[in-house]
């Protein structure tokens, strides 16, 4: 905008302002533009969500002054920074207990944690566990990536049965955790989505943060860089596809199959 | 013995330690700036290089258990963090001490969170010195590989018993290349036997139990000196091991590493790879006349206390430069080596410095101020406070930021 207005044609401003308002840009409004390009490396998928994150809490009208961003360490967990909201960024793994911290001194505020695989369901996997037992009401974005993006493409706990890796060159001996398995008899909300559908990626992100207790979204994006080139994608764009070609929409069941993306709400104990 | 050659980083060196000192568990967790030490094994196993079992576990706590528990078997075990990840799983460290098991850790050092940062300095491995890990810090790429083969021969010698931290500073030392020589496995093996544990370990049909509570303080005492006896024992071990290591590789690694130090009038003390900027400084020091010279301290644990007294018997004046911050404090080694001087009747003036925190260079002129200041100091038997070294640049460019987060 700034380098429109230094044209100096005020009217060339306005429709364009106009213009922006119709494509939707106030979403923008929860980041720190300035701080943007991101440093996540072209063709990353984070930029996806965190663009839906914040279309959701436009959707929502979240007050800026109400909303707290809380990450923890590794590529996604950068999120936090580029919000122009009070936000923490984290120890590896501690991104949950410093947002259940926030959320029980302050019932007010809506808590959104947005971190990586690795971070929520490796080293900070017990704290999930205890985030559900609690139903502790925040909402978690899982950057699901299936790698340890950051440190350089290790197996995390997303990576698939036989994928290649740098801690794995012959393939990935374990096997992945199925998050939702958390998520039942609980009262609970999970949604898997991905970085491909859009709508449902912003959907599964709104109605996690209308649900009452803890919601968690687990969001599969591209790590083209340290995951997807290894396992032989030629580029982003691929990976996409893979999406848009694997998974198929089953929201409100109770159970997804490996290649269903969906809501899942639990009501159990309710 | 045929040599070998090669251009390593520092990470990949210590790898190549490992591999020669035929570890049989590789527990691991990645952190930058580590994860070419772990990926490095993980391939050498997976391409039958090495006959070892490579897990990845879900956290540093999770891996120094395991890897202490391994240990406890008999097993030769190796494990590698950095920083955030040593200060994870610190409780396992006090623990795996205590059950007098010989792992060696690789620690690739890094200033601790917050704020979060990639480049070394020494607070994360000294916080773990009263732990009951002896600590070997490394200066040059050879240096680690020669050194976790050290590291594996102290720990697992029956008067020690105690596990070793090997230290190597992240990004200067862990990702620049060195020509390093690859000793053959043979040759290894004469100085590192595999490992065949007499005292207590797990095995099948005798049954023991490992770290029982002892609820009594004069139990508790008991077994905690003992380890202070045992990483007492471990100063002569060491000065054995290495005289053995000379002999057979012709690389020498004393305690305390003297850059032209015999007949220096100012001394400075340093550790890890910076030391090798300091002895640059020291040289340019020597060049302009200056009776300068460098104590490059390896052994940080057992603490060479009678080595330091020593080594600056004739100093006027002794600067020690501390890349680690104690809060509230000063700087670690400094307060240790004051100790170690006050019943020497003959003790130097000593000056304390910190410096390259967080990676922060340590220009040429920072080193010039230090010596200069020691000069100062003997002519006027005036030692100044402690001092951060801090040049007029970062200063103003530290202003700037601050101006840019409206604090100025
Ligand atoms: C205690 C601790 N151990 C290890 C690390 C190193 N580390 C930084 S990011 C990361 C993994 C991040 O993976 P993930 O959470 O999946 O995030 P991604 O980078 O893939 O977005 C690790 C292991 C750390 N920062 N702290
Ligand atoms: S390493 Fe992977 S997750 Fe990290 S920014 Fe690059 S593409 Fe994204
Ligand atoms: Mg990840």
């Amino acid at each position: 905008m700034s380098t429109v207005e230094r044209r100096g044609s005020s009217l060339y401003v306005k429709s364009l302002r106009l213009y922006f308002m119709n494509t939707d840009i106030n979403y923008k409004r929860y980041l720190k533009l300035d701080l943007l390009p991101t440093p996540w490396c072209p063709g990353c998928g984070n930029g996806i969500v965190l663009k839906a994150v914040c279309q959701a809490f436009d959707e929502l009208n979240l007050p800026k002054e109400g909303t707290v961003i809380v990450s923890g360490i590794g590529c996604a967990g950068r999120s936090a920074g580029f919000f122009d909201l009070d936000s923490v960024h984290t120890a590896h793994g501690r991104a949950i207990p410093v947002a259940e911290g926030i959320k029980y001194a302050n019932d007010a505020l809506t808590v959104v944690v947005l971190s990586g695989d690795g971070d929520l369901l490796g080293i900070g996997g017990n704290h999930l566990l205890h985030a559900i037992r609690r139903n502790t009401n925040i909402t978690v974005v899982c950057y699901a990536n299936e790698i340890y993006g950051m440190t350089g493409g290790q197996v995390s706990p997303l990576t698939p049965h036989n994928a290649k890796t740098v801690t794995s060159p012959l393939g990935n001996a374990d096997f992945p955790i199925d998050v939702q398995s958390y998520f039942k008899n609980r009262n609970s909300y999970f949604a898997r989505t991905t970085a491909f559908h859009l709508n449902h990626l912003k959907k599964s992100i709104v109605e996690a943060l209308k649900f009452k207790g803890f919601s968690f979204v687990e969001a599969r994006t591209m790590c083209i860089v340290n995951y997807g080139r290894r396992v032989g994608y030629k580029n982003s764009h691929e990976m996409l596809m893979h999406y848009k070609e694997f998974y198929k929409v089953s929201d409100d069941t109770e159970e997804l199959s490996q290649n269903e993306i969906g809501i899942l709400r639990h009501t159990a104990g309710l | 013995m045929e040599k070998v050659r090669e251009m390593l980083t520092g990470n990949s060196s210590a790898a190549w330690g490992v591999r020669l000192a035929e570890v049989d568990y590789l527990p691991s967790y990645p952190i930058t700036p580590q994860t070419e030490v772990i990926e490095t094994l993980s391939k050498w196993v997976n391409e039958g290089l090495m006959d070892a079992t490579f897990v990845t576990l879900d956290s540093e706590h999770s891996m120094i258990t395991a890897a202490g528990a391994a240990s406890a078997t008999g097993v030769r075990t190796f494990t590698a963090t950095s920083s955030q990840g040593l200060l994870f799983g610190f409780e396992m460290l006090y623990t795996v001490a205590g059950w007098r098991v010989p792992l060696v850790m690789l620690n690739v050092s890094r200033g601790l969170s917050s704020p979060i940062t990639l480049e070394p300095d020494h607070n994360d491995v000294l916080a773990a010195r009263d732990s009951g890990f002896l600590q070997i810090h490394c200066e040059t790429c050879q240096e680690a590989l020669d050194s976790i083969l050290m590291a594996y021969r102290l720990a697992e010698d029956e008067r020690v018993l105690l596990p070793v931290l090997v230290n190597i500073d992240g990004f200067h030392l862990s990702f620049t290349r060195e020509p390093v020589e690859i000793p053959d496995v043979e040759t290894v093996r004469r100085f590192l036997p595999p490992y065949r544990p007499k005292h207590a370990f797990f095995k099948a049909s005798q049954p023991m139990s490992q770290g029982v509570a002892v609820l009594g303080g004069a139990v508790y005492s008991y077994f905690k000196y003992q380890m202070h006896l045992a990483a007492l024992n471990s100063l002569d071990v060491y000065k054995t091991v290495a005289q053995e290591f000379y002999e057979i590789f012709g690389r020498s690694y004393p305690v305390i590493e003297g850059y032209m130090a015999e007949d220096a009038d100012y001394l400075l003390i340093m550790t890890n790879s910076f030391s090798t900027t300091g002895k640059a400084a020291i040289k340019r020091a020597r060049d302009k006349g200056i009776k300068a010279g460098m104590l490059r301290l390896r052994l940080i644990r057992p603490f060479p206390e009678l080595d330091i007294q020593n080594a600056v018997k004739q100093a006027k004046a002794v600067a020690v430069f501390d890349q680690n911050i104690s809060i509230g404090k000063g700087g670690i080694l400094y307060s240790e080596i004051a100790g170690a001087l006050y019943h020497e009747k003959a003790r130097p003036l000593l000056l304390s410095f910190i410096g390259g925190l967080g990676g922060k260079p340590v220009s040429a002129s920072e080193f010039e101020f230090i010596i200069e200041s020691m000069i100062h100091a003997a002519e006027t038997g005036k030692v100044p406070g402690r001092q951060l070294l801090y040049t007029e640049d970062e200063w103003s460019e530290i202003n700037r930021l601050k101006g840019m987060a409206g604090k100025q």
